[in-house]
């Protein structure tokens, strides 16, 4: 089943043609990754899924993208999009609150306000993001004296307490060392199981490492799109190849 | 190699120099006040009422605050609102943002007895508030709204982006983003425009003779005619005939502005970013 059908795309900024002709079919319950050099369009496809385009002035696109089966831009409130499709930013985006309101901010937002009900979202979210046996005695303490890798995995438990469908991360661990980067990677294997996650990344190791589906960016085009295996050992696209034996990007 | 040095040597003694007279020339105004007032303050000052016998500041401070917690109370709603408006809703570089943001340029430019002739003509006469607590508030608060609305826009502005990602990123409506996430993270930067705001409110004269008046007593109603403080010490030092209670004022005025200012503080630090 696919989780996003992507139908002839196309994004603009201004008079920059950002993305085009894009047609894609993301399976649900599956890793796929966006990879590609700076700019080709990546971030830009992974922010029209949850509509966070729309907070850039002179964006506009033709085309249309469903949500299982659902036209996100026509039929779909954006908050209400944004609640089944979560995001995980490049860099860890925590509020300046506490550990536990920065969970509780999302189900808040969402109606949910009895005490022992956001208890058990926080502590179940800390936990699906493997972070609750490090923080569990300090969830009044603020959000930001957590380190760099356990603030990312922070950000990931705020995107799962509002239990959305899928899960878009841009870059998440560009701004990590190998060892958080190792563990978010962990994670991220361990939610799939619940999760459609669609990640971007400029690391190619790590796309063959986690991902089951991976779709290669240039210019703001897919050049090709396969499973991973298949994708990085028999590429179809010339253009493919140089990239990923690293002769250009 | 050898100019260059002495240049170094120069430029830390001009540096140190001046960093000596600022701190000097406020350590030399305090301490002129204290050693004229302190011996002057008797309890007879803080008697309820004022008479030419005993030029009481008691009035005059109730006055005060009285006058400082009506302006903020009529400016800082507006202010703050304004400059939500002009960061988060209005279009980036439209007409009115400029216009506005011109505006309170040129408001904050003018001097305050303008304010105060303004004052005079609408609130006074044309309105027929008289002399009053309400008219000197309401003028004051003209006049420190440009202060309150372009710091507020810059704490505002100073918000990361990031951090409104982050919320809409969750389902959070604008509304929501700003009430939860933005103004809780601006408040220590609009707390400091509120200051700033306090100290001209509270230092303020001549706006005030003429939409306030100058008689000394505790307002029975907002429309009573008011001296503050700084009004009172203005016209002790006129009449000539009592400075050493001027002075004594002016002390009890310079600890207020630092009870204020301590305060503000504690507040930002106890509501602040954690």
């Amino acid at each position: 089943m696919d989780c996003f059908t992507i139908d002839d795309l196309n994004l603009y900024y201004g008079g920059f043609h950002a993305l085009k002709n894009i047609n894609l079919e993301i399976e649900a319950g599956k890793i796929t990754s966006f990879i590609g050099p700076s700019g080709c369009g990546k971030s830009s496809l992974l922010k029209t899924l949850n509509r966070m385009n729309d907070l850039v002035e002179d964006c506009r696109l033709t085309g249309s993208i469903e949500l299982f089966g659902e036209d996100i831009y026509k039929d779909m409130d954006v908050n209400t999009l944004r609640k089944r499709v979560g995001m995980v930013f490049q860099k860890s985006n925590l509020f300046p609150m506490s550990i536990y309101d920065n969970i509780a901010f999302g189900p808040r937002t969402h109606g949910v306000k009895a005490k022992y009900a956001l208890d058990e979202i926080v502590e179940n979210s800390l936990r699906s993001a493997a972070l609750w046996d490090e923080v569990k005695d300090r969830l009044k303490k603020p959000a930001l004296a957590l380190s760099g890798g356990q603030q990312q995995r922070l950000c990931i438990a705020r995107a799962l307490a509002i239990s959305p469908e899928v899960l878009l991360m841009d870059e998440p661990t560009s701004a990590l060392d190998p060892i958080s980067t190792g563990k978010i990677e962990e994670l991220v294997l361990t939610l799939k199981k619940d999760y459609s996650i669609i990640m971007v990344t400029h690391n190619m190791q790590q796309a063959t490492r986690i991902s089951d589906k991976t779709a290669f960016f240039l210019f703001g085009e897919v050049i090709e799109y396969n499973n991973t295996d298949r994708l990085f050992s028999l590429p179809q696209d010339k253009r493919t190849e140089d990239y990923i034996t690293g002769r250009f990007g | 190699m050898k100019n260059q040095k002495n240049f170094e040597r120069i430029m830390g003694i001009l540096t140190w120099g001046a960093a000596a007279l600022t701190l000097g020339v406020l350590a030399f105004i305090i301490g002129f006040i204290l050693f004229k007032g302190v011996p002057h303050l008797k309890p007879s000052l803080i008697a309820f009422s004022y008479n030419s016998e005993n030029v009481s500041l008691m009035p005059g401070l109730i006055s005060t605050i009285l006058m400082t917690l009506l302006s903020l109370a009529i400016s800082v709603p507006v202010g703050v609102f304004a400059a939500i408006y002009l960061t988060e809703y209005a279009k980036r570089g439209s007409k009115l943002v400029s216009l506005v943001r011109l505006t309170t340029e040129t408001l904050s430019g003018i001097p305050s007895i303008i304010y105060g002739l303004f004052g005079l003509l609408f609130f006074v006469t044309y309105l027929g508030w008289g002399f009053s607590l309400l008219a000197g508030a309401f003028t004051l608060s003209i006049m420190i709204l440009p202060l309150i609305m372009r710091s507020c826009e810059e704490a505002i502005h100073s918000v990361p982006d990031v951090l409104r990602e982050g919320a809409f990123g969750l389902g959070a409506g604008k509304l929501r983003t700003i009430l939860k996430i933005v103004l809780p993270s601006a408040l220590p930067g609009i707390f400091a425009g509120i200051i700033l705001a306090i100290g001209r409110i509270v230092g303020e004269t001549a706006a005030l003779i003429y939409t306030a008046g100058t008689v000394a007593q505790i307002p029975k109603s907002p429309l009573s005619s008011v001296r503050t403080l700084s009004v009172h010490m203005y016209a002790l030092s006129g009449e000539g005939l009592h400075t050493n209670e001027s002075y004594a004022t002016a002390v009890v005025l310079l600890l207020v502005v630092v009870a204020i200012n301590t305060l503000s503080a504690k507040i930002v630090k106890s509501i602040g970013v954690k």
